[in-house]
């Protein structure tokens, strides 16, 4: 519509008498142009509208609000504005002296008058005890007694609660009293904040999402080559089939994809473990002694043998679309000049199928590594990933901040390698059908 | 027009009243959050169905999302749309709850109904199962079971410090991969009083000490996340040993026939109850299901369907015969005397304080 308005302007166009183009009623053709180009692009604009709502609304908002929580601090500036201000010129070694003690009593005090859905202890508890074990008990057992206290205030709360009388509980009010935080991503990477405020590890028994990470990595690594290497030949074969019987062999492919998940999960629990159909059959059959049957679940090869089963699909159809178009006539021309099979796979056939590795490796290793209920099945101890604990931080111990930086801390990641892809190999020749 | 307008106003005024004049028989549907299979059937029969005898108006919606309660609760508040009316959660979490204020505080003589003999309900339940914003409906357990197929018939296991002696009995253990429980049975198997296993665990050197005990398992442990699982391991020969709830015990031995024994030495005893979510919409038919649910006789009624323990005193006595499968409930309760000869009461204090850090110091361990 707004092309042929375009065109009839041009069709129509005259010179006015100062020797600018104009259209037949007048208006200067390069308007008329403009005009019409508007309306194409608020046709084309309107069009996309419905798709750019849902994506904002059901992915970057979400993602906006996750990564937002992983640095928002409001608990300690929300209950105790007065010891703040009163511990501004405090230089964090020593217990801090009785003014601020008098202005944690009054915050106490002020916080037990309001209604109880607006009271600011007990989320501060929680959020202080992320920090320091007992501090949440510290908070509520001193919130009912508080305001009754009489000065001095320093022996009334020291005597509440031991805490109240360890300089590492003010200086770690001190620190949170900001309304941004960076501790989330602190303990994300296992460290902590020492004496003087400087970041140092953490106790060595209680490092542990770098580990996780690492080996969350490794493991996606480790299942993207190997359904690579049992896809392709598989895309291959198919790739090659008169269509008639590729598509029968196709349906064999997808059909675990429409198989819930559990259920595959599941089956692979009755195959692998112990007491389970491989290790009776080894044992049947001799091959295997009774007392030394194989451990091939509730570990790291169980996460890898279910986990590469139930991604092979999505290596297999980039690679089998990628593959259909590659006419066989240019292995037929390498060979007919000289080229040994070999040479001709690997010079001719192969670099035309890197699209589909690509796009199928992409896609593999970006799904393997925020995957978690397999894991969580049937990786024991060993064959946990990164996001068991994500997940557990957001179901269970409730540390959504803690949850939300190690996601962003994935998602940053995810975005970090796609990027590396990008320079290496252009994502422009990803090919996903 | 103005007079038309006014007269609009009074019919629609008028009908608002016989409204509410209709609003006590008016159906009310109740969503009621609980932990699913055996547990939520138990409640059906017990609480749910006499009570919807009674109040025929009202549909009670069961809900399977207690495993993640704290977190939908806390989604609920936090969005403003809280769609469930009441919740079956531990009182751990209840209290985390409560501390955030996002469920209500519970005057529990003015809610609850009295015992039959008139005691009061705060004296009728068992000590300490009260909660500031927590009702207690049940006692369970965590305790060890094994299969008596895995050792020779005279030297069969009794004790917990007979699953750290792997010399003596042989096979891999599942356990819960989480700290509570192993910690505790680490130290009493490492000869603390049942007592004083909290107060040793507040130390670094209690902790380093239940680790070490830990580490003589290590290489005979199979973890396992749900729990239907243990049950499960135990049944494939998986593993000789598993540690469970012990209603999901008795269910696979009793229900499923299992070849398995409860070892109830040790057993760590916890309790479980309702919460009800600040701002729901259906208080007074909550109020009134929860002083029906929580009396002596309905308390007594559920364990006729799974075997927990009613969590107040005067249903002990009312403890009937399993409604299914006829056999005396009594000896199955965790609470009974023959039973109870060396419980771990969970210490949900020290795991709300310490939890996060247990459980980093925990998958640390599981890690290495």
């Amino acid at each position: 519509m707004a092309q042929a308005d375009a065109g009839a302007a041009f069709e129509d166009a005259q010179t006015d008498s100062s020797g600018r183009l104009t259209t037949a009623d007048g208006t200067p053709l390069r308007a008329a142009l403009r005009r019409a180009e508007r309306r194409r692009k608020v046709a084309a604009f309107l069009l996309v509208v419905p798709l750019l709502a849902f994506i904002l609304t059901f992915f970057v908002f979400p993602i906006a609000q996750m990564m937002w929580r992983s640095v928002d601090n409001p608990q300690v500036v929300r209950a105790l504005p007065n010891t703040l201000e009163a511990l501004r010129d405090w230089d964090g070694r020593e217990l801090p002296g009785e003014e601020v003690f008098a202005a944690l009593h009054a915050d106490f005090v002020v916080d037990s008058e309001r209604p109880r859905r607006e009271q600011a202890m007990g989320p501060l508890g929680i959020r202080l005890n992320y920090e320091l074990s007992a501090a949440r008990s510290a908070i509520s057992r001193t919130a009912r007694s508080a305001p009754g206290f009489e000065a001095p205030y320093r022996d009334a709360f020291v005597s509440s609660h031991r805490l109240w009388g360890q300089p590492e509980l003010w200086r770690i009010i001190k620190r949170e009293g900001r309304p941004l935080t960076a501790s989330y991503y602190v303990a994300a990477l296992d460290r902590q904040y020492d004496e003087d405020g400087s970041v140092i590890m953490r106790d060595e028994n209680r490092r542990i999402y770098v580990s996780l990470f690492v080996r969350t990595i490794m493991l996606s690594v480790a299942i993207t080559f190997l359904t690579f290497l049992l896809g392709f030949p598989i895309a291959y074969y198919l790739s090659i089939l008169p269509m008639r019987h590729a598509s029968l062999l196709m349906i064999c492919v997808l059909l675990p994809f429409w198989t819930s998940l559990l259920v595959r999960t599941s089956a692979w629990i009755v195959l692998l473990q112990q007491q389970g159909v491989i290790n009776s059959t080894l044992v049947a059959i001799g091959l295997l002694d009774d007392a030394n049957r194989i451990q091939m679940i509730y570990n790291m090869t169980g996460t890898i043998i279910a986990m590469t089963h139930i991604l092979l699909p999505f290596m297999v159809l980039p690679l089998y679309s990628v593959m259909r178009t590659i006419p066989p006539s240019y292995m037929r021309a390498a060979k007919s000049l000289g080229a040994t099979p070999f040479t001709a796979f690997r010079r001719v056939y192969f670099p035309q199928t890197l699209p589909g590795i690509g796009a199928g490796g992409v896609l593999v290793f970006i799904i393997s590594i925020g995957y978690y209920i397999t894991p969580a099945l049937v990786g024991g101890q060993s064959g946990r990933m990164i996001s068991n604990e994500i997940a557990r931080h957001m179901q269970q111990s409730l540390n959504w901040g803690l949850a939300a930086a190690l996601g962003t801390m994935l998602l940053v990641g995810v975005l970090a390698l796609y990027w590396l892809y990008n320079r290496l190999v252009g994502a422009d020749s990803l090919k996903l059908g | 027009m103005a007079f038309k307008l006014k007269l609009t106003g009074a019919t629609a005024a008028a009908s608002l009243l016989a409204l509410s004049a209709a609003q006590a028989n008016e159906p009310v549907t109740l969503t009621i959050v609980s932990w699913g299979g055996a547990y939520t059937a138990s409640q059906v029969r017990a609480y749910h169905e006499p009570w919807m005898e009674m109040n025929p108006h009202v549909t009670i919606i069961n809900d399977d999302g207690s495993a993640n309660a704290l977190a939908g609760l806390r989604a609920q508040a936090q969005a403003g749309n809280v769609t469930w009316d009441l919740v079956d959660m531990l009182p751990s979490d209840a209290q985390l709850a409560c501390d955030e204020g996002i469920i209500m505080q519970i005057d529990h003589d003015a809610i609850l109904a009295a015992a039959p003999d008139g005691t009061p309900a705060s004296e009728d339940f068992l000590p300490g199962s009260l909660g500031e914003c927590f009702i207690p409906q049940i006692v369970y357990s965590t305790v060890l079971s094994f299969r008596p197929d895995a050792f020779p018939a005279d030297g069969q296991p009794e004790t917990i410090a007979d699953l750290f002696d792997v010399e003596n009995f042989p096979g891999r253990r599942a356990l819960q991969d989480r700290p509570g429980t192993n910690l505790e049975w680490a130290l009493y198997a490492d000869g603390v009083d049942p007592d004083d296993i909290y107060d040793v665990l507040r130390t670094p050197e209690g902790v380093d000490r239940a680790f070490a005990k830990l580490d003589t398992i290590k290489d005979h442990i199979i973890f396992w996340t749900e729990g239907a699982q243990a049950p499960q391991l135990l049944a494939d020969g998986e593993v000789a040993f598993a540690t469970g709830y012990n209603g999901r015990m008795f269910d696979a031995i009793e229900v499923e026939g299992m070849n398995a024994e409860i070892i109830w030495d040790g057993q760590v005893v916890e309790w479980d109850g309702w919460v009800v979510p600040a701002d729901g919409r259906n208080l007074d038919a909550v109020m009134d299901y929860l002083y029906f649910a929580t009396d002596t006789q309905r308390l007594a009624d559920q364990a006729k369907f799974i075997s927990y323990g009613p969590a107040r005193a005067s249903s002990a006595a009312l403890v009937g015969d399993h409604a299914d499968l006829g056999i005396d409930m009594g000896p199955h309760m965790p609470t009974a005397p023959e039973n109870y000869f060396a419980p771990i009461v969970l210490d949900n204090d020290f795991w709300v304080d310490y939890g996060d850090e247990m459980r980093e110091r925990f998958a640390n361990w599981m890690l290495q």
